[in-house]
């Protein structure tokens, strides 16, 4: 299932509706990668409030993907991890290291609009 | 009540089917939603570990019961190359495959039990259980 993206002025807002095999995460970050540049975004919000796993490929993928649009000049966060699913990867082990997250897609609105403010000054 | 399920496993599609079918059963059981998460995120690993280093093998699903509580046992097994030193593999941060290197131990902290058996050039079963609190 092909992940929506919408666009939101300077930003790009990605919301995962359902479980995703690996191949919809590959496709997931190939069209962000590609759209991020076509758009000119700035900031990017990947929400995963309906992702019913992060296991070690997706975490891998969405870390990958990450670095793939700081190297472009886009900052990325990811929103809306369930209690559930952070629990669960802090057992197995998954961090998502530099990348930024919040709890929802406000915050995470706020979060990027802050980071752009400050790398400004 | 169907209580036993033997998924294939040979493509992402697959392993999504194997959590999804695994969170179905474990919420039949009684299981919490976080044990629920926590289930199939072990069935996500153990089936995406069939499919990189074994390319083909199956997980097995059973609903299972002691004197106290119920449980779900999953299982992996798969057709392939086997792990020449399991010792290793358990280790954090160990991985032959190129990936995070988080796989077994991982799922041996996700779940209550845990055994494997494997030798270089035999298949490899995984054995776990979790027990409903």
């Amino acid at each position: 299932m092909r992940v929506p993206i919408l666009k939101q002025g300077e930003y790009l807002i990605a919301s995962i509706q359902s479980a995703l095999t690996d191949e919809d995460l590959m496709q997931l970050r190939d069209d962000l990668a590609d759209q991020a540049g076509r758009f000119r975004s700035r900031g990017i919000i990947v929400d995963v409030t309906a992702l019913d796993v992060m296991d070690s490929f997706a975490c891998r993928t969405l870390r990958s993907l990450a670095s793939i649009l700081r190297l472009r000049g886009a900052q990325m966060a990811i929103v809306g991890i369930q209690p559930e699913v952070a629990f669960s990867m802090v057992q197995l082990g998954l961090a998502f290291g530099e990348v930024r997250t919040a709890l929802d897609l406000e915050e995470g609105l706020v979060l990027l609009r802050q980071e752009a403010a400050e790398r400004q000054r | 009540m169907k209580d036993d399920f033997h998924i294939k496993i040979r493509s992402g599609a697959d392993i999504v089917a194997a959590r999804l079918r695994g969170r179905q059963l474990a919420a039949d059981a009684g299981f919490s939603s976080i044990d629920q998460t926590i289930i199939a995120t072990a069935i996500s690993e153990l089936a995406r570990n069939i499919v990189e280093y074994a390319r083909r093998g199956e997980i097995r699903l059973t609903l299972v019961a002691d004197a106290k509580t119920k449980g779900i046992r999953v299982e992996a097994h798969d057709d392939g190359p086997g792990i020449a030193n399991i010792d290793l593999a358990m280790q954090d941060g160990y991985s032959t495959g190129g990936g995070m290197g988080l796989g077994l131990p991982g799922i041996r902290r996700l779940m209550d039990e845990f055994t494997i058996s494997s030798k270089a050039g035999e298949p490899t079963t995984v054995i776990t259980t979790k027990w409903v609190r």
